[in-house]
């Protein structure tokens, strides 16, 4: 029996080999590598510490960047939440035959690569043929400058962010008030509950863990999102909206300046690492409460 | 009273039909919008006069003349043979992951689990600096093929890790009775498995495709010439040259470089959700 077990956790440990190589050499040693490059000096020719990290928080830019990675990640996932949490409660109010085809066209924005579709909104937001300021002017309001100043370049960024994004966080709400049992409905009802009251003490409680995980995912992948900036505006105007990534993107690739570009981009580590605990946390969560 | 309150339903069930609608549109205005530049002569979309959001003369000239392009055929190309070369490795190497994991506990199999799922949220912007480095190293700067190396580390972790899940709710009596018959784990997984969880295998599959498709940071970094460029970033680089848009060309070619996920989509759209909500909801 001991021989049987011993074969089978070496052929299981086999099977793993593959995934193991993978996120060993191409997750964990490119991540501790990034660590070491970031305390190089520009011709990576010697050690020079925290250096690179002293250096960026020293920079106006750099200020600069903090607050618009967190401002655009905080905006757009608060308006992603709220209008998928919106967008699930429409669905689940309309007869389940009917759900396909609207779920299907909502999903529209999250299927399109976001590379591409993000060029057709840099189109739209064209100076000069901007079919947003064409339909502004029948309205008699002037132009609106949608990439060249910080304001509305931020807005825009946002903007694309939240088309993109909110699709998802329906469909995984939708997922979660599908798996609340609609006795809790009933008898909430029956008690005299409103609409708000089931909302408050019926569908937020049965739906919080779902909620959260998808909420600090989000969090993840938009504090980290490079496609949306890097093609709307790179940065622009005048370094105004740059975000870790394309920051880090412009100064580590273009300027060639790979150990600050490092450090620019770990500083997106302790943000992530909260919220995958967090993300973490609710998963074994989740797990417990099923196996119970 | 029930009529008033029929009534009511009816009218609740109107308004979330109107709000829907108006999402709808909302929604697809960018790639309708898209679609309408796509179909116009560069004469045409630089009148200052026209409206924009009509097309005057319908042509399908930016389609046929970019078909015919050498460089966005490549660029195809490139994609193409990028794309199903990850998902066939990335595939390989979760199903046979997720397979160990769910079923033959092991010295550190939970850990392993768990490192899987937080190597899901490491960020592609994260690691590229990284990697620039360690591909310069390897000579494959600016070759198509070192997108294969990367790729996996963005799809295999979430593909192995709803794999887990599905692999987890196949009936523990069946690999029993196979193992009894004297299977093989590799028969078990082939023949008992792999056609039970067949659904979560679609969904996984899909998962690689629209990720390796769309990326975006990676090859946008290592690659510089159009031979080597795949189409998120071929695109971009090749009509817009001097400054010169070619906007009609440019929205033709996003469309047709969007048509992949979206056409898998339209017909595999059940398994694409289970896909999605899977890594939350499972596993």
């Amino acid at each position: 029996m001991r021989r049987v077990l011993r074969r089978r956790s070496t052929i299981a440990f086999f099977m793993c080999l593959p995934l193991i190589l993978l996120i060993g050499g191409l997750v964990v040693y490119p991540a501790i590598y990034a660590i070491y490059l970031a305390m190089l000096n520009k011709k990576m020719t010697h050690f020079v510490g925290l250096g690179n990290f002293a250096f960026l928080l020293k920079r106006a830019t750099f200020h600069l960047v903090i607050f618009q990675s967190c401002l655009f990640a905080v905006t757009s996932v608060t308006a992603k939440a709220v209008i998928g949490f919106l967008l699930a409660h429409l669905m689940h109010a309309i007869p389940g035959r009917h759900q396909r085809v609207w779920r299907g066209l909502l999903l529209i924005p999250w299927v399109v690569p976001l590379a591409l579709s993000t060029l057709g909104w840099w189109w739209m937001f064209d100076p000069s043929y901007s079919a947003f300021n064409w339909l502004l002017a029948k309205f008699g309001i002037g132009a609106v400058p949608w990439l060249g100043s910080t304001g509305w370049a931020r807005f825009c960024m946002i903007l694309v962010n939240t088309w993109y994004g909110a699709p998802f966080f329906m469909i995984m709400y939708l997922a979660a008030l599908k798996s609340v049992p609609e006795q809790l409905f009933e008898a909430a009802s029956i008690d005299g509950a409103g609409a708000l009251a089931k909302l408050r003490y019926v569908t937020l409680p049965m739906m919080r863990n779902i909620i959260s995980i998808t909420v600090l995912f989000s969090l993840i992948v938009t504090f980290a999102d490079f496609t949306i900036v890097r093609i709307l505006t790179d940065g622009g105007p005048r370094d105004t909206t740059h975000i870790f990534a394309t920051y880090a993107f412009e100064i580590g690739i273009q300027s060639g300046d790979v150990p600050l570009g490092a450090a620019a981009s770990l500083f997106m580590l302790p943000i992530l690492a909260v919220a995958s605990f967090f993300i973490l946390r609710g998963v074994a969560r989740r797990d417990r409460e099923m196996a119970a | 009273m029930t009529a008033s309150l029929s009534r009511q339903r009816r009218w609740a069930l109107w308004g979330a039909y109107a709000a829907l609608g108006v999402f709808v549109v909302m929604f697809l205005v960018p790639p309708v919008y898209m679609l309408i530049t796509s179909l116009k002569t560069s004469a045409e979309i630089s009148g200052q006069n026209t409206n924009p959001w009509l097309i005057a003369h319908p042509t399908l000239a930016n389609y046929t003349e970019l078909l015919r392009d050498a460089d966005f055929q490549v660029f195809f190309w490139n994609s193409t043979k990028v794309t199903v070369s990850v998902v066939a490795l990335s595939m390989a190497i979760s199903v046979l992951a997720a397979f160990a994991l769910a079923r033959m506990r092991f010295w550190g199999s939970g850990a392993l689990a768990t490192g899987v799922f937080l190597t899901y949220l490491i960020p592609d912007s994260l690691l590229f600096i990284p990697f620039f480095k360690i591909i310069g190293k390897l000579g494959l700067i600016n070759n198509a093929w070192a997108m294969v190396l990367v790729y996996p580390t963005l799809a295999v972790p979430f593909c192995t890790w709803i794999m887990i899940g599905y692999f987890a709710s196949v009936p523990k009596e069946l690999d029993e009775a196979a193992l009894i018959d004297g299977a093989s784990w590799l028969q078990i997984l082939f023949k008992v498995f792999i056609p039970v969880a067949m659904p979560g295998i679609i969904a996984a599959t899909i998962f690689a495709f629209t990720v390796s498709w769309g990326q975006f940071i990676y090859p946008l970094a290592y690659l510089y010439s159009s031979d080597q460029m795949v189409l998120t970033v071929g695109i971009i680089s090749d009509l817009i040259r001097a400054d010169v848009f070619q906007w009609g060309k440019i929205m033709a070619g996003s469309l047709m470089a969007a048509a992949p996920p979206v056409v898998i989509y339209a017909f595999l759209m059940d398994y694409y959700i289970s896909g999605l909500t899977a890594g939350a909801t499972k596993g």
